[in-house]
């Protein structure tokens, strides 16, 4: 980013002996723009629309097909729906709380995208706490998230507000502590750092480094899933006790302010691990040519993140809720000390090895490739077991 | 960091430190506390303590917070309608605050303690000088502080534990005494 606004000043393009700080911030802002206009507004769009298709296939309906091939504008016609509605702020709400509170979700949702690391250039700012601006920024949804509850005054938004509270709270200490044995093995917090310090082959990747990074990341997305309030972890908004949570008395573009922001989310999610453990960005040297690099990288980058963001709607699709009791004991009982004991035996693993183990990556991306395979063969015997018709056909 | 942004931050935070105290509503105030802790932290990463900006964000903006937001909960506390507290309280509450800022007049006063801007040394507030302090210059406090906080945690646990059988957790500690 420096680079290029330093390229650009000498380039001329903004006169001679322009103000250095004003161009600067004029860049920054055009760059941001680009990447939410562009990047993440669309994306939570689609995947919106995504979601209804694969969540229908998989429950063996058909999902929205009408608007547009395939159903694909469907997002575009709800958005225009959306926004059209009237923007209703209830009597005895607390009324200027109740209009800031979806700014401040959307404000945690947007600030993120600054640190993502599409490709080796590709980034708006590559800070040298990246990680930890990533966590500092997700976590100021908890603080929209209840100022709505409780604004909204009513009982169901305030128990939706408290939960998710609690939930988030809770939450983010095995998510922060997932993060750390990465930040050992690397030791930095930028996210380019974190992504150079892999390769691109899975055996180099820090999800197969070691048994506690292997166990760090599953912990770290099913965290993270909890802290967006996916099934089975969506206590806030359950629809069937809460109707929509915090957000039930909310509509028309705040209420849509809301919904992107939880699910582009998915896409941070899937972002920060794949920056973690899935080698973000990486891909081999193939050409010198560095506008088709980063354009492989970028490439690589994304279907990583979309296939994370596709497990989760697997997972939202097939699992049920989980009850509160039930979410407070897996967090504290399990989530939290697995992670002190992943993180002690990092630790002690760069202790022992400092420039890491190969032969365990191998050994783990084998085990790894033969745990999918098992899988693949247990649903493909119940599938034959049941004696159901399953329609491959993906496009009805 | 340029010094009308330092200013400019400053009576952000001096401002909403008031709203903490002159709101009627305790959520109110709460989230003028989250204001003023939030500009805090900016200070802080304009001052290339980015590492304590960061961390005062997660710490304080997203899990106190909510400690506090419960708290108020849980006592029920209502938005204060009059004027409350006897005249001798209101008396010395601002004797007390009128001492304080004489004190920190005088304290603040002699002109090798005023504010100047400078620049640090490269590699100031990173995360690894701040490592390198805490486990070399202030290892024994650090260390000392966590236990002290895993005392507070094991006495918290202790007093809020259900013995088997009993459904009061006030019971339970008549036992346990």
């Amino acid at each position: 980013m420096q680079t290029l606004i330093q390229n650009l000043i000498a380039s001329g393009a903004f006169g001679k002996n322009p103000p250095r700080d004003l161009v600067a911030a004029i860049v920054v802002f055009v760059m941001s723009l680009v990447v939410f206009l562009a990047i993440a507004l669309p994306f939570a769009g689609i995947v919106t629309w995504v979601e209804r298709r694969v969540w229908a296939r998989i429950q063996s309906r058909v999902g929205p097909n009408r608007v547009g091939p395939q159903g694909f504008l469907q997002w575009l016609a709800d958005g225009v729906k959306i926004v059209c509605k009237e923007d209703i702020v209830p009597d005895e709400a607390d009324a200027r709380l109740f209009k800031l509170a979806p700014f401040l979700v959307m404000l945690a949702f947007t600030l993120p995208w600054a640190v993502m690391p599409f490709s080796s250039s590709l980034i708006l700012a590559d800070l040298n706490v990246g990680i930890l601006y990533m966590t500092a920024v997700t976590a100021l949804t908890v603080v929209g998230v209840l100022m709505a509850g409780w604004a909204s005054n009513n009982k169901w938004s305030l128990i939706g507000g408290v939960r998710s509270a609690a939930q988030i709270v809770s939450y983010e200490i095995p998510a922060g502590l997932s993060i750390f044995p990465v930040v050992l093995m690397t030791g930095t917090l930028s996210m380019q750092g974190i992504i150079r310090g892999q390769g691109w082959a899975p055996q180099h990747w820090f999800l197969f480094a070691n048994p506690f990074t292997f166990v760090a990341a599953n912990i770290l997305y099913m965290s993270s899933l909890a802290e967006a309030n996916r099934t089975p972890f969506d206590l806030p908004e359950a629809e069937s006790e809460l109707v929509a949570g915090f957000a039930t008395e909310y509509s028309g573009w705040r209420y849509a302010c809301f919904s992107m922001a939880e699910w582009g989310n998915l896409f941070i999610i899937g972002a920060i691990i794949t920056t973690l453990f899935l080698g973000g960005w990486q891909f081999p040297h193939v050409t010198n040519n560095v506008v088709a690099m980063n354009v492989l990288e970028l490439i690589t980058f994304s279907v990583k993140v979309l296939f994370l963001v596709f497990l989760s709607m697997w997972i939202r699709a097939t699992l049920p809720r989980v009850r509160i009791d039930q979410l407070m004991t897996a967090c504290w009982k399990y989530f939290v000390p697995i992670s002190f004991v992943n993180m002690i035996g990092t630790a002690v693993w760069v202790a022992i090895w400092p420039d890491g183990n190969v032969a365990m990556g191998y050994i783990m991306f084998a085990g790894a490739i033969a745990l999918g395979a098992i899988f693949i063969q247990r649903v493909i015997y119940y599938l034959r077991r049941s004696q159901m018709e399953v329609y491959l056909n993906p496009t009805i | 960091m340029p010094p009308f942004l330092y200013i400019f931050l400053g009576a952000l935070a001096i401002v909403s430190a008031l709203g903490v105290i002159v709101q009627r509503n305790p959520i109110h105030s709460l989230l003028a506390l989250i204001a003023t802790l939030m500009t805090v932290a900016v200070l802080f990463i304009g001052e290339d303590a980015v590492v304590v900006g960061f961390l005062q964000i997660i710490v304080y903006a997203g899990a106190i917070m909510v400690l506090f937001l419960f708290v108020i909960w849980l006592l029920n506390l209502q938005v204060e309608t009059g004027p409350t507290g006897h005249l001798a309280l209101k008396l010395f509450g601002s004797l007390t605050a009128a001492l304080l800022a004489t004190e920190l007049f005088f304290i603040l006063a002699p002109p090798h303690l005023q504010v100047k801007f400078t620049h640090e040394p490269v590699g100031y507030g990173s995360l690894a000088s701040l490592a390198g302090k805490l486990f070399t210059d202030y290892l024994v406090a650090f260390e000392v502080t966590s236990v002290l906080l895993l005392a507070a945690v094991v006495g918290s646990v202790a007093l809020a534990r259900r013995l088997p059988g009993t459904d009061d957790p006030r019971a339970a500690r008549k036992t346990a005494s």
